[in-house]
């Protein structure tokens, strides 16, 4: 659209020119054309060589950056950090703590490019699930922590954690906090819908009278592994965790979806549903049930919400610290992990946060602040709470792709 | 293209080529640099994305430059409900989003011409809601949607609602959204061609014995289009590629999920690059194609 000519002479001139100076198509084509051969050069990515480890600065440096997920650090009414403090405190190197990480494929998409360059992430040592870190050490991004400086780690380590063919010394990967997924639910809401007192398996999910009030996690191996469970598949065997027996299982959750049972399945944010009564139950994580308690009880009904490991069983996963190649601090980070060894730390700790620590000891100096929590045995399980649960067995990178596409397109409705 | 229904219309000044200087060239480059680095380039990586195949090391995320044109098709027949659902709801969405703003934008733009206070204070009103971030108002509404709500709760005491039906997932919470997050962009370009509405043509269609009716459909109705025009187009297009209101995270469910979140899915969930590429070529392709037949239709090119 064209605008009337400006009155001023000059400008009325300028304005011409402006007009009538045309790009010729031709001209504009061409320069397409050289843009788009140097993006075709951009995009030859470099061949993948092995990576090397940056060189460690810790010794002049003495800072350290750390990625990790929401509500996983103790914290004082102030939003201090009481542990990380100390360890500032005491070793003299100063924490960057960030909550970056809040679902595990997300966060991978977002460090994805620098781990393939070796470059670095932003942070000397992130906590992501376990799964996540062996696809991380899989492809070779990770530096390998040297257990001489960690002595805490080498006395203290659950022995449940050590002999994996894939890492048996734990040196890649080392466990920050554990937790189960099971199921959650509002006792009062639960006990006013069925008239019982708590659900016992993953069938009591499915229930008429729970229609439209069912949350499911959509972490899948989570909600798929309890699932699994329930059909009788061991998760932690190849052979029994086909893949025609995740599908079938993703089969059982679309009858349930279609049906209208399920509510909605979602990520950690299926905690407000729970609080805000739009679900009764829900497949749950282990620690979020006890913080929410905390938020939500009141001297009348301290424990409005409860969580029960189905009779099939419960999934049990772990976050572990990695350090990926292009980090320069790593020295500092052993020094961390050194810290979060001790079992006095690793107790209070796991008492504010109430996931199941790594850390041998860390019950017996539980137990002398708090005697009734260190029976807690969502924080401290016994070895008969351990065998109700299994870990989801890890995935070549075809399964996961397959499987990964096949759950994100049944929460796509497609 | 849509922003420049709004300007005035002027008459177009006649002219003839002259010399060609360089002023007019370098006054360009800027923005021939900007569209070449923020337009042509992510286009042109997106078309070459949705055209990679898996690498063959197997590798999550690991793609090949490559001609696979299959993505395509993987693409059209595994989300087909969804472009579907993602079009549907943009058009039931910029249909009552018209049927809902222009009556606001008649008000402030003619009735309220004559007097600046009010004119003012509603222009505020309908501007607002940009004030607070679109999250944190769509977050509210899932607030007030959600089963436990004083809203609800009330709806179902006098029976308008069963006791276990719910909003919140189902198609009405989603358009609700939409409808809510775009009334301003539909508003505010049909005011601006109300607001210059001769009245006296509307005084003469009176004068010629046209009732209200026919003066609004013969008269402002025809005036006010560039506004309409923009206004649909402000609202359809970018509510086609919406994701954040369907998500399950908002107000969605697994039932409601728009081309943007099976998008945002491939992207970040899964790492399937191309598939995510090639929906987002075809969501473009499908809004050029859809938005250029209905300016064409309604008659308004020298409009635009």
């Amino acid at each position: 659209m064209k605008r009337e000519l400006p009155q001023d002479p000059m400008l009325r001139d300028l304005v011409q020119m402006a007009r009538n100076h045309q790009i010729s198509r031709r001209a504009a084509l061409a320069g397409v054309g050289g843009t788009a051969a140097a993006l075709t050069l951009a995009s030859c990515a470099p061949a993948d060589e092995g990576q090397v480890a940056a060189t460690d600065v810790s010794d002049s440096e003495k800072v350290l950056i750390w990625h990790n997920w929401p509500a996983y650090m103790d914290e004082d009414d102030d939003g201090n950090y009481p542990t990380l403090e100390r360890f500032q405190a005491e070793s003299g190197i100063s924490v960057d703590y960030r909550i970056e990480i809040d679902d595990n494929d997300t966060w991978y998409a977002k460090v994805k490019d620098q781990l393939e360059l070796g470059a670095d992430i932003g942070a000397d040592v992130a906590c992501p699930t376990g799964w996540m870190a062996s696809r991380l050490q899989n492809l070779g991004y990770l530096q390998t922590y040297d257990n001489d400086n960690m002595p805490n780690k080498v006395a203290n380590i659950a022995p449940s954690y050590l002999g994996s063919a894939e890492d048996p010394d734990r040196i890649y990967s080392i466990p920050w906090q554990a937790g189960f997924a099971g199921i959650g639910y509002n006792k009062q809401a639960y006990k006013d819908a069925t008239g019982k007192d708590a659900p016992g398996s993953m069938a009591d999910l499915w229930a008429a009278e729970l229609k439209g009030r069912v949350g499911l996690l959509s972490e899948m191996r989570d909600t798929v592994g309890l699932v699994l469970l329930s059909q009788g598949i061991d998760i932690t065997s190849s052979s029994s965790l086909s893949e025609d027996a995740f599908m079938a299982a993703l089969d059982a959750i679309k009858e349930q979806i279609d049906a209208g049972q399920i509510y909605n399945v979602r990520g950690n944010s299926y905690l407000d549903d729970l609080t805000t009564g739009n679900i009764i139950a829900s497949t749950a994580w282990s620690g979020d049930i006890t913080v929410i308690n905390y938020e939500a009880g009141t001297d009348d009904d301290p424990e409005p919400f409860g969580f029960i490991f189905p009779d099939s069983g419960a999934t049990l996963w772990a976050d572990v610290f990695v350090t990926p190649n292009g980090a320069t601090h790593k020295r500092n980070v052993e020094e961390l992990i050194n810290f979060y060894y001790d079992p006095a730390n690793a107790a209070e700790l796991a008492l504010w946060v109430n996931y199941i620590t790594p850390v041998v000891g860390a019950q017996d100096a539980a137990a002398e602040v708090d005697e009734e929590l260190a029976e807690n045995q969502l924080i401290f399980p016994n070895a008969d709470t351990l065998s109700r649960s299994k870990a989801f067995r890890s995935l070549t990178g075809q399964e996961e792709q397959r499987f990964a596409s096949a759950w994100q397109n049944l929460l796509l409705g497609a | 293209m849509a922003f420049v229904a709004l300007g005035p219309q002027a008459p177009v000044a006649s002219q003839k080529p002259t010399k060609t200087g360089r002023v007019a060239l370098y006054l360009l480059l800027p923005g021939l640099f900007y569209l070449g680095l923020f337009f042509l380039t992510p286009l042109f990586s997106l078309i070459l994305t949705s055209l990679k195949a898996p690498s063959a090391t197997g590798v999550i995320g690991r793609y090949d430059v490559a001609l696979e044109i299959g993505n395509y098709g993987y693409a059209l027949g595994q989300y087909a409900p969804q472009i579907f659902r993602s079009f549907s709801f943009a058009l039931i969405a910029t249909v009552i989003a018209l049927a809902i703003s222009y009556p606001i934008a008649y008000f402030i733009g003619v009735t309220a011409r004559n007097r600046p206070l009010l004119k003012g204070m509603l222009l505020t009103l309908v501007i607002a809601p940009f004030f607070i971030s679109m999250l944190l108002r769509t977050f509210a509404w899932k607030q007030i949607f959600s089963n436990d709500s004083w809203l609800l709760n009330t709806l179902k005491d006098i029976g308008l609602m069963g006791a276990d039906s719910y909003i919140i997932g189902t198609d009405f919470a989603v358009i609700f959204g939409l409808v809510y997050n775009f009334i301003p962009f539909m508003t505010l370009p049909i005011y601006a061609s109300l607001d210059r509405l001769d009245l006296r043509l509307v005084e003469a269609g009176h004068d010629l014995y046209a009732n209200s009716f026919t003066t609004f459909r013969k008269i402002t109705f025809p005036l006010s289009m560039p506004g309409v025009i923009s206004g649909t187009l402000l609202t359809f297009i970018p509510i086609s590629g919406d994701y954040v209101v369907a998500s399950r995270d908002f107000l969605g469910s697994t039932d409601t999920a728009m081309i943007g979140n099976v998008v945002e899915a491939n992207f970040l969930r899964i790492q399937d690059y191309p598939t995510a590429s090639a929906l987002s070529v075809l969501l473009m392709a499908a809004i050029v194609i859809l938005v250029s037949a209905y300016v064409r239709r309604s008659g308004t090119e020298d409009l635009l």
